[in-house]
């Protein structure tokens, strides 16, 4: 066992934090009502956004937007390839002819949902990799906007700016939190693989790695599909979990809630994404449940609303002030005695200005 | 000839309104390097302050003024409290804690005021028009492009001649020596977010005067107005942010006009695509800036 952790120190920081994932996921189940388990649900969901997210901003130290575009892509392919085609009649309208007979099983229809995902990602993001700073993360902004816009409008596929109804649920507890756990062991893997390292080292010092042979835009570009790959993944299921859903899901109120999962946790490290997401999860369960009991009490005698996001956003900064590396610090969790290179790498210090 | 100098006006009165918003972004990414996700915010609080104003005697024009010192207020403090402590860590932390600021913001206008959209003073002169080369055309859109006008030539003389102005375009040169000539880089950022929000808060007067009404999502579109338009112009300079927002509005005035019917929905896509080209392909934007 030692042996083997000792070569692969990552299935350490797995292993630890897959116990408590799994006591979650296990009480859950056993102890918890509905409302419980929609919130474990969606948590774990969540959980495979945020390490999407972390493979790519978390090792290449540029912030991205459009990953939550490429969910939006995921959950629409995926809802309309499982749909039976009486439905599909009922639901989509204007629906192209060639896809109006297709209906796939659930596990495939995610797949291929992935897939499509990753394709559009990988032909659009490849000449966008060479962008940093603030270039890169308006693009990645332009992205989200196109996206949403393209969602919105693709009346033929997306039902337009209305809801698309009558998904089928497919999706429950262990659905996601099983993809969330093969989710977590791929990213802890990716960040201590070549290509992660090689990422890692071009987020640290951009030219020192290319001297180095690092070729940066490849790396920064498979670390990028993959994120879009977990998106779409995430939001297939959140598309069959949740049932109806419009565009309007996949745009800046998600971003903002992921983002602020990553670097509440820490965006450097795999623990980091883990922990923000619980925590996260946490604190906005409880800031609603604060935001339901004002509003059925009438305490302010009006109705109150974005309570619960003035709050993250508030302990968003207030992290982002006193703790600006994430409550992990960019540290990866372990059991035991600490491996080589046992730390994770502080996070980067980047010149304000030159 | 009419239709063109209804596109020309309609042009130079919405390119005057992005020129000064792509003005007011660029003024602090020149020295922080900071692309400020709470621009829009800015708009918005201007807004806000108006229509808490409204039920009030004071007339138009002193509200105007207040709401638009309220922007640059605001921005001042989002500096102060916000970014300040983050300044020192990172771009990221700065970039990630203006996206909470602007979340922050518009959850407090969701959280105080309303989520529906609440009506804002215009004056008189706002709704009337005059006939230009046979056109009808409205007097705000005329008033926009004399007061944006008027605006960047003060603001070019005060950038060119003051001690503030030259002090602020070496710290959008190079930050670090500025600071080593003894310039304070405090009072210059601040000086800058306060530039950047009273710009905003002019912007606001024209903005919403063309809707009459004021929500907490108001400030997406004119910070997307903003981000391409520096993009367009060259993130490094003012004169190109400039430049950069009357392109956009003729682009768009171009689109509106003359994109078909069912391409038409997808103009903003058509908009942001330009965008990724032209950071492709011309990264330092039309007008390069030194450094």
């Amino acid at each position: 066992m030692r042996e083997i952790l000792g070569r692969a120190p990552y299935l350490n920081t797995v292993l630890t934090l897959l116990v408590p994932l799994v006591l979650i996921a296990a009480a859950t189940d056993a102890f918890g009502g509905t409302v419980q388990q929609r919130i474990v649900t969606t948590m774990f969901i969540n959980m495979i956004l945020v390490l999407g997210l972390q493979v790519y901003m978390g090792n290449s130290g540029i912030v991205s937007f459009a990953h939550i575009g490429f969910m939006g892509i995921g959950a629409y392919a995926s809802a309309v390839l499982s749909m039976p085609p009486d439905l599909k009649a009922m639901t989509l309208r204007d629906l192209y002819d060639v896809l109006q007979p297709i209906d796939l099983p659930f596990w495939l229809a995610v797949t291929v949902g992935a897939g499509v995902a990753g394709v559009v990602a990988a032909i659009i993001s490849y000449p966008l990799m060479r962008l940093s700073d603030a270039a890169a993360i308006i693009t990645s902004f332009a992205l989200l906007v196109v996206i949403n816009d393209v969602l919105v409008h693709w009346s033929e596929v997306t039902n337009g700016p209305r809801t698309l109804f009558g998904v089928e649920r497919f999706t429950y507890l262990w659905t996601s939190a099983g993809v969330a756990f093969a989710g977590l062991l791929f990213a802890a893997w990716f960040r201590e693989s070549r290509v992660g390292l090689q990422l890692r080292a071009s987020r640290d010092d951009r030219v020192a790695a290319q001297s180095c042979g690092v070729n940066m835009v490849f790396v920064r570009w498979v670390a990028f599909v993959l994120m879009c790959i977990y998106a779409a993944i995430a939001g297939a299921l959140w598309a069959h979990f949740i049932t109806s859903f419009q565009p309007g899901h996949f745009y800046l109120e998600e971003v903002f809630l992921i983002l602020a999962m990553l670097v509440i946790g820490g965006p450097v490290s795999v623990s980091g994404a883990v922990i923000g997401t619980i925590l996260v999860t946490l604190a906005f369960e409880g800031f609603r449940a604060l935001e339901g009991y004002l509003n059925t009490n009438q305490v302010f005698g009006t109705q109150v609303f974005g309570l619960t996001e003035f709050l993250l956003a508030l302990a968003m900064i207030g992290i982002l002030i006193f703790r600006p590396a994430g409550v992990m610090r960019g540290r990866e969790l372990r059991i035991g005695r600490r491996h080589r290179g046992g730390r994770g790498m502080p996070a980067t210090k980047e010149r304000a200005a030159d | 000839m009419g239709d063109f100098t209804y596109l020309l006006i309609s042009g130079l009165s919405l390119g005057s309104l992005y020129a000064l918003m792509a003005l007011g972004l660029v003024i602090v990414y020149g020295i922080l390097r900071l692309v400020n996700f709470a621009y829009g915010e800015y708009i918005m609080v201007a807004g806000y302050t108006l229509f808490l104003l409204s039920p009030s005697p004071l007339p138009w024009l002193v509200m105007a003024v207040v709401a638009a010192v309220m922007a640059a207020v605001m921005s001042y403090l989002t500096e102060r409290i916000a970014f300040r402590p983050v300044r020192e860590k990172s771009l990221t932390a700065m970039l990630i804690t203006s996206f909470a600021v602007s979340t922050l913001l518009q959850n407090a206008a969701l959280l105080f005021v309303s989520p529906r959209a609440r009506v804002v003073p215009t004056p008189g002169i706002f709704s009337e028009t005059v006939i230009i080369a046979g056109n009808v055309t409205p007097v705000r859109e005329i008033l926009a492009i004399v007061v944006s006008v008027a605006l960047l030539i003060g603001f070019s003389i005060l950038l060119r001649k003051t001690i503030l102005g030259i002090a602020l375009r070496a710290a959008a040169d190079k930050f670090t020596m500025t600071r080593m000539l003894g310039v304070p880089a405090n009072l210059v950022i601040s000086a800058a977010f306060v530039i950047s929000g009273l710009l905003a808060g002019i912007v606001a007067i024209f903005w919403l005067g063309r809707t009459g009404s004021v929500t907490p999502g108001i400030g997406l579109t004119p910070l997307l107005v903003a981000f391409v338009s520096t993009v367009i112009g060259g993130m490094r300079s003012l004169s190109g942010a400039v430049v950069g927002g009357y392109v956009l509005a003729f682009v768009t005035i171009i689109f509106n006009n003359l994109l078909p019917g069912d391409l038409y929905e997808f103009r903003e896509a058509f908009i942001f695509t330009i965008v990724i080209l032209i950071l492709l392909f011309r990264p330092e934007g039309l007008v390069r800036g030194r450094g």
